[in-house]
């Protein structure tokens, strides 16, 4: 047997033993495992799972072992996600360190900052937020105006961010801060900071779907040791660009899931809602609608798997993140105001008798695909962004 | 892996964008329409095209063909489509050799498909007889005398009709219904009682409307054995229908990539145009579309090669997706252009042109969306 075939049948046998049943089954919403000091535990599985994994080191199998990663080669890892999905396990931790902060360490943190900050990601211990954006600097994100004042020993932060995900339930908070007034993106700074420090505070905003994701955060004479400064003093754009990409298409990535668990039974809907007639929707319009829609989900997913392909290949556009960021959130949109379309009122339950939970929760969703295309770069940012680095149009006022 | 191109297709492409460019441009149309050419297309071109080998392309070797399947035909009909080559590819070399193939006698095969590769044989497929393909409602009829046939009716957007030397007539069985008893002849143009009139479309390319008066067959004359399957009918016109896309996309990805030039040159109130977000908001999105066409038809080449079961939502999906997006792409085109977009002299024109009656050719958007509803049972 292989070295690989052994892995396998090792592997196999360890999450027989250790992944709970509960953790073979779909994930509801509350029992996403976001980890952290405060974290809850409805299903104290959960809990189980997430330790034996990151004992292991199985959170980010393929990091290094010396920051609590699995030091997996790509063949091993494969195997072992083959393995995980075999038995439909759920992840053992979702988290924005994981997904975002944690690559950007690997590449820009000092050796200390690495050691002491990526096994508590890995572990779930510390649960991180993102502190971009500002009240005065949203698409234009590099206008941002948070100060960090250098008083020798540390920095001293002033400022507000806006829409930092469940800031209020986060541990730690990494920011894009200002260091230099005098310039634009190279004065800008990566800071790293507890939000247990004196002079933080995270409200959290209401959204139109009555949901509360997202946070005020502000940031009142907050001393910040100098050695959280991630990467050189004022270079923090090249950061802030890379994480961007992360989640750009991370956001891309979770629109075609969550569409394709709501989307199933779209005809089907349509069938219910407006009768059928030898086996067709009788309404023609809609049914136009439905087939229309579905073709663009169909098309759309061939460019996914194109793209996989080509980078594989070494080929593709270059700015893919944005063409896909751009045309998945507006195709999720599309599919919410369909869905409206084919349930009429029944998708304008608020709360209480009369709906089902199903029909609620298209009405909850709907209101939350507005924000697909405006979070993690607008539909107008990543337009921009195709039109000069993929086709090379001019920047205005060029002649 | 099936959305990057193999070394040998990567050849094979070059090979016929190098040609179409360089010895089939758009001047080559232009040329045809003026002269009120009568072939519609220059032979000396069609030589050359069948000493490339394009002509035989789908053929086996077997019979005489190149054997370079589904995906081969459409990275030639792509480079073709860019330059809006004129020649018998589509409707000899893709459904007319595709009938033979698919439905045809061993003899038939034998004799037939070497002739199409050597471009000594031309064909045309007389399937439609309204102003929409619909290929389950032919009304064309065959009727059974004895041993022979008897056809009588009408077809209409029959592509190559007056130049083809032998027609394929779909027709129906008399007294059939549906889907059944769907039959193709072989007839020769020359026959007593085929009247075939040429009809001049916006595109400057070939077309004809004909009757059939009493036409008498022979039971030797069909092809195949008795009443062909509605699918493998089918099967050639989704063949046709994302052979079609392709040659749609090398126009599309030709406008596009012209306009795009035309953006980064013309200059007003002092900027070039192509600073203006305006535009450069409703270039971003064509690129959006020209990138998930190319998807759409590449994946549908492979079903084809792959004899995947969902050829028909491929092709579908790909003719449907192909006329939205030339239109949306021409359209932009004479737009983005401005007033020279308007004229004669820029190809833009050419171009649009050709996409409306593209988009027709084997169903257009409205068909095969209706058409993708009814494959997924709704």
């Amino acid at each position: 047997m292989d070295a690989l075939e052994t892995f396998r049948q090792e592997t196999r046998a360890w999450l027989e033993e250790n992944c709970p049943q509960s953790m073979r089954t779909p994930m509801p919403e509350r029992e996403m495992p976001w980890g952290g000091r405060n974290a809850e535990f409805p299903n104290p599985d959960t809990k189980l799972w997430l330790d034996r994994m990151a004992a292991r080191g199985w959170t980010a199998p393929t990091w290094p072992k010396e920051y609590g990663g699995g030091g997996l080669d790509k063949a091993h890892n494969k195997v072992l996600q083959e393995e995980l999905a075999r038995i439909h396990a759920r992840p053992a931790l979702t988290s924005f360190g994981l997904w975002m902060l944690g690559p950007a360490l690997l590449e820009f943190a000092s050796e200390e900052q690495k050691k002491r900050y990526i096994p508590e990601i890995l572990s779930g211990e510390i649960r991180w937020c993102q502190g971009y954006s500002e009240p005065g600097a949203g698409s234009d994100l590099a206008g941002l105006q948070t100060r960090a004042e250098d008083k020798g020993d540390h920095y001293l932060v002033n400022g507000q961010k806006v829409w930092t995900s469940y800031a209020d339930k986060c541990d730690w908070i990494f920011c894009l801060v200002r260091t230099d007034t005098s310039v634009k993106h190279d004065g800008i700074s990566f800071l790293l900071i507890d939000m247990a420090t004196a002079g933080v505070e995270a409200r959290p905003i209401k959204l139109i779907s009555g949901a509360s994701p997202f946070c005020e955060t502000f940031l009142t004479d907050v001393k910040v040791p100098k050695e959280n400064l991630v990467g050189e003093l004022n270079k923090g754009w090249t950061i802030a660009k890379r994480l961007l990409e992360h989640e750009r298409s991370m956001i891309s990535g979770m629109n075609m899931g969550a569409g394709a668990a709501s989307m199933g039974g779209m005809e089907v809907l349509a069938k219910e809602h407006f009768g059928e007639q030898d086996g067709r929707i009788s309404e023609q319009s809609i049914r136009h609608a439905v087939a229309s829609h579905k073709m663009d989900q169909h098309a759309f997913g061939l460019s996914l798997k194109r793209s996989a392909e080509q980078a594989k290949a070494g080929q593709g556009p270059g700015a893919a993140a944005s063409m896909f960021k751009y045309y998945g959130t507006e195709l999720n949109k599309r599919r919410f105001e369909l869905l409206l379309d084919i349930m009429g009122t029944q998708a304008l339950g608020w709360e209480g008798d009369g709906f089902d939970s199903k029909e609620l929760a298209v009405t909850r969703s709907w209101l939350r695909s507005k924000g697909n295309s405006i979070e993690g770069g607008t539909s107008e940012v990543q337009l921009n962004v195709i039109a000069k680095r993929v086709l090379g149009l001019p920047d205005a006022g060029k002649a | 892996m099936a959305f990057v191109l193999s070394e040998e297709q990567t050849m094979l492409r070059d090979m016929a964008a190098q040609f179409f460019a360089e010895q089939v441009p758009t001047a080559n149309l232009r040329q045809l329409r003026d002269a009120d050419d009568a072939l519609g297309y220059d032979p000396a071109i069609w030589q050359q095209i069948v000493e490339l080998g394009f002509a035989g392309i789908l053929i086996p070797e077997d019979f005489g063909g190149t054997g370079f399947g589904a995906t081969g035909m459409g990275i030639v009909m792509q480079q073709a489509g860019r330059t809006l080559a004129a020649s018998p590819l589509f409707a000899t070399s893709c459904l007319g050799a595709g009938m033979i193939m698919e439905i045809g006698r061993e003899e038939q095969k034998q004799e037939l498909l070497p002739q199409v590769a050597d471009g000594s044989l031309l064909l045309a497929v007389a399937i439609d007889e309204s102003s929409h393909h619909n290929p389950s409602l032919i009304a064309c009829t065959a009727s059974k005398n004895g041993d022979a046939y008897v056809l009588n009716g009408q077809k209409t957007f029959v592509l190559d009709g007056h130049i083809a030397q032998k027609l394929i007539v779909i027709a129906r069985e008399d007294g059939a219904k549906d889907a059944t008893g769907l039959m193709a002849f072989l007839v020769d143009a020359n026959t007593a009682g085929v009247t075939i009139t040429r009809t001049k479309m916006v595109d400057s390319r070939n077309a004809a409307n004909i009757t059939f008066d009493n036409v008498a067959l022979s039971a030797g004359d069909m092809l195949g054995n008795g009443p062909a399957s509605r699918e493998s009918i089918e099967k050639v016109l989704d063949l046709g229908r994302i052979i079609i896309a392709a040659e749609m996309l090398g126009g599309v990805e030709m406008v596009f990539e012209t306009t795009l030039d035309y953006l980064k040159e013309r200059k007003q109130f002092g900027q070039i145009i192509g600073s203006f977000q305006a535009l450069q908001h409703r270039a971003a999105e064509m690129f959006c579309e020209v990138e998930i066409a190319q998807a759409v038809v590449q994946d549908g080449l492979t079903a084809i090669e792959e004899n995947r079961n969902d050829v028909p939502q491929a092709a579908s999906l790909a003719k449907a997706r192909l006329g939205d997006t030339a239109r949306l792409v021409t359209n932009e085109g004479v737009q983005m252009h401005g007033g020279i977009g308007m004229t004669d002299a820029v190809d833009v024109g050419l171009y649009i042109k050709r996409a409306r009656v593209q988009a027709q050719i084997l169903g257009d958007s409205t068909f095969h969306t209706s058409r993708y509803a009814s494959l997924g049972s709704y």
